[in-house]
């Protein structure tokens, strides 16, 4: 493929939207309203289709973030406080609150658009938890990017999505982020996207960590193979202040095939328990103590509920069963009446199988390869490998303003969800501290930042010129890994094998592997320390002058070759965060043991922001309000 | 080998300018060759098992056999989808065969009207009151 022959291609508009999940089609949804009404262009971008990308790329079987607030069934502030507590302290309230204050607003709309909410006798939505609403939902995507389409439809010429367009990196204009650069990976073309704001969601970062699953398998991790880390390189490389970039996220789910447990914990009321059928949580219930006060509020935190099972599994109790069997077998004897009864085990097994037809298809596979009837067989649950998803249970993301009549002083600078850079935007997965919003949640932010994204572009109309030596500058950059590969590959028998270059596959596996045995990765228990960490980041600078020299035969590795280079930095501003903290705060997470415990003075966020000038990283300490 | 194309099935869409399998596939999977006119799966350990190339292939030429590094041989979980319902086959190793069928969504494609009837209270750019809000709260 002959990089030369590229065309440019340069769009011009107000907002530009990153990214096509449910972030994006919430802002989509958003800011078409006001910027009909404000005379301003949206236009959004997708590496997919829209219909069918990101992490419900599947469906889902639930909605994790509802709050019921018209009923009167929680409060908002019920829920700051309990995601404040999961998170072990550190959570920026004003960005929960606001969220969880519009969040019952988009799930009514995705009931009216045509989403089936599971409803009881009275009318009333199914809880799976306190929290939870159960949906079927194979179609959930389908929905909400179908009803972003048309909202864009109505702003006319001024409404444009593109998918298929894979985003590098940051257009700057001294202090401001004014736009975005890319490709398409179908066609030859090489876009400038120009605008007055921009809004990253591009979701979080999956494969910066060694999977369990190395065969096959390693597609199927948790977290979707397509969210590459993105949005984290788009902040970072634009300068922004970020937070929590060392709060990865560790689920415990069914093994190997990464089928959800939510409902079978909370729905179907089952038990974990270890190989000995003794329940770890009760048996291990006093090491809470240690993670005194949020191990011992109610309900205990995911990564306390991950440590327990850790320290279970050191000790030789292995496996670890969800007593599926236990559950439906206690569920049905609730009921005195046989042919009841039978119905009921019907309905049961029915529930318990849409769970993974809509949201993890393959865990059903699983369980008809190994003849599994989860009425009749427990099946092994087991902590996944670490995944960087701030709108689930990590935390990392930019650092972002909070509303004006939430947010404490410093947390609110002019617009809500805009990072420390002028005019750059994020939500859902993109934006940190602000855990738990989940689908509903991560939508509800995207409504939040398009609307006050496009405040910003009528605040702010003046155009700036970037020049065409920038621009050149950039496409040369982003399309180097096809000019490699062109210019070396003819020297070797084997073009994977060539001493001038590397290709991404490569390099994602020695990122995976320097990540998985220094920074605390799955195969050593989600251990490190000190030593560790800071060997890690000198091989992680051998990577950065390596990723010089990625060589891509086509679109597709071009591709590749790019969202391996934002993993890199996903994987560098991880390790330099879990430096910074010198504490264990999430250790189901991962567990420093030079400091294995946590500290009163680390009650604190920690930021990191990379100087596009001076090329250097800064370390920042900011105090919880 | 996660999704793959039985060869007797696929017709390459016809020739259209874009196969349904390449254009839905989330992670850019598959693809047509261009001299068997077949589509396949370019990648198959970064295949998600997400069903999406499967379920929209108007050929049921796609299907998934389970990623052979931790999955015994013999399972067939296959989806049929039309306009307001999925229906699912789950075939278990020892041949038993259970049947599941859900729906997916309560108005038909292509109907969504963004505002669903729900009235926005405000004009004003700068308030934290949202489209559709308060009315849709
Ligand atoms: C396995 C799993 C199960 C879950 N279960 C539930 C549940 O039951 N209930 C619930 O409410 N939530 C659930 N969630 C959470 C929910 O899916 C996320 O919170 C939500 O999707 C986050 O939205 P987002 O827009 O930030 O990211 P996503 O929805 O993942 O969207 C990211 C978007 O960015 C695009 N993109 C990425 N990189 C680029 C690039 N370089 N250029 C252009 N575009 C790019 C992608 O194509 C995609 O469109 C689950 C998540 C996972 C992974
Ligand atoms: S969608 Fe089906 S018929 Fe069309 S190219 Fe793909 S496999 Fe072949
Ligand atoms: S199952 Fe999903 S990830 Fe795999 S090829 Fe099909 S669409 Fe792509």
């Amino acid at each position: 493929m002959n990089a030369d022959n590229f065309k440019t291609l340069v769009v011009e508009t107000d907002l530009l939207i990153l990214g096509g999940g449910m972030a994006a089609c919430g802002a989509a949804y958003e800011a078409s309203y006001w910027a009909k009404k404000n005379k301003q262009r949206v236009t959004l971008v997708d590496k997919a289709a829209m219909e069918r990308s990101g992490a419900v790329a599947m469906g889902l079987s639930a909605i994790n973030l509802y709050l019921g607030l018209s009923k009167g069934n929680n409060t908002v502030d019920d829920y700051v406080s309990y995601v404040k507590n999961d998170l072990m302290g550190i959570a920026r309230k004003d960005l929960v609150a606001n969220i969880a204050r519009h969040v019952d607003s988009s799930v009514h709309l995705f009931e009216k658009w045509g989403l089936p909410i599971w409803k009881d006798e009275e009318g009333n939505y199914v809880n799976e938890g306190r929290w939870q609403i159960m949906i079927h939902g194979e179609s959930y995507k389908n929905i909400v990017s179908e009803a972003a389409k048309s909202a864009l439809k109505e702003l006319g010429e001024d409404g444009a999505y593109y998918e298929r367009v894979f985003i590098t990196e940051p257009v700057m204009y001294e202090d401001r982020c004014v736009g975005a650069v890319g490709f398409s990976v179908r066609e030859n073309v090489f876009y400038v996207f120009k605008a007055k704001a921009v809004l990253d969601v591009m979701g979080g970062a999956v494969h910066v960590f060694r999977p369990r699953s190395v065969g096959e398998g390693l597609g199927r991790s948790w977290y979707p193979p397509f969210n590459s880390g993105a949005s984290t390189y788009f902040t970072l490389k634009a300068g922004a202040e970020m937070t929590c970039q060392e709060v990865r996220f560790v689920p415990v789910r069914f093994k190997d095939s990464y089928g959800p447990v939510g409902a079978w914990f909370l729905l179907f009321k089952s038990r974990a328990t270890n190989a000995k059928g003794e329940d770890y949580m009760e048996k291990r219930s006093s090491e809470l103590e240690n993670w005194a006060p949020y191990g011992t509020s109610k309900p205990t935190p995911a990564n306390l509920r991950n440590y327990l099972m850790l320290l279970e599994l050191e000790e030789g109790n292995g496996p670890i069963y969800m007593r599926t069997d236990e559950a439906i077998q206690k569920l049905v004897a609730e009921i005195p009446d046989e042919k009841e009864s039978r119905r009921k085990m019907k309905e049961l097994e029915s529930e318990a199988w849409e769970d993974f037809l809509d949201m993890t298809v393959s865990q059903a596979l699983n369980w008809a390869s190994h003849n599994i009837m989860p009425e009749e067989t427990p099946s092994e649950i087991s902590a996944c490998e670490p995944y960087f998803i701030s709108s689930h249970s990590g935390a990392s993301g930019a650092w972002v303003s909070g509303p004006k009549d939430l947010a404490p002083g410093e947390h609110h600078w002019g617009y809500d969800n805009m990072t420390s850079v002028k005019g750059l935007f994020a939500a859902g997965d993109a934006a940190g501290a602000s855990s738990h919003k989940f689908s509903s949640g991560s939508f509800t932010e995207g409504r939040i930042a398009g609307k006050a994204a496009i405040a910003f572009c009528v605040d702010h109309p003046e155009a700036f010129e970037i020049s065409e030596e920038q621009t050149a500058a950039m496409k040369e950059r982003v399309l180097q890994p096809l000019k490699t590969f062109q210019e070396h590959h003819a020297y070797t028998n084997d073009e994977d094998v060539n001493p001038n270059y590397i290709k991404p596959r490569m390099f994602m596996f020695r990122l995976q592997k320097i990540m998985d045995e220094y920074a605390g990765g799955a195969s050593v228990g989600f251990k490190t320390s000190g030593a560790l960490l800071t060997r890690g980041l000198e091989y992680l600078q051998f990577m950065k002058e390596d990723a010089e020299k990625l060589a891509a035969a086509d679109l597709n590795e071009l591709m590749r070759c790019w969202e391996n280079v934002h993993r890199m930095w996903q994987a560098e501003s991880h390790i330099r965060t879990m430096l910074f903290r010198e504490e264990t705060r999430w250790p189901g997470y991962y567990f420093r043991t030079d400091y294995p415990r946590m500290k009163e003075d680390w009650e604190a966020f920690a930021n990191c922001r990379w100087d596009p000038e001076s090329g250097k990283w800064e370390m920042i300490k900011r105090e919880i309000l | 080998m996660p999704s793959f194309v039985i060869n007797e099935k696929c017709d390459g869409c016809k020739a259209q300018d874009r196969t349904a399998c390449q254009y839905i596939c989330p992670n850019d999977l598959m693809v047509l060759d261009r001299e068997t006119n077949k589509a396949f799966n370019r990648a198959v350990d970064m295949c998600w098992e997400c069903y999406s190339c499967v379920k929209i292939c108007p050929t049921q030429a796609i299907e998934i056999r389970g990623y052979a590094d931790f999955m015994p041989l013999g399972g067939v979980v296959q989806p049929l989808r039309s306009s307001d319902s999925i229906m699912w086959a789950v075939r278990f190793r020892n041949k038993v065969v259970k049947r599941f069928k859900f729906p997916i969504r309560t108005k038909p494609e292509g109907s969504i009207d963004p505002d669903a009837g729900f009235t926005t209270g405000t004009e004003d750019l700068k308030s934290p009151v949202l489209r559709t809000e308060p009315d849709s709260l």
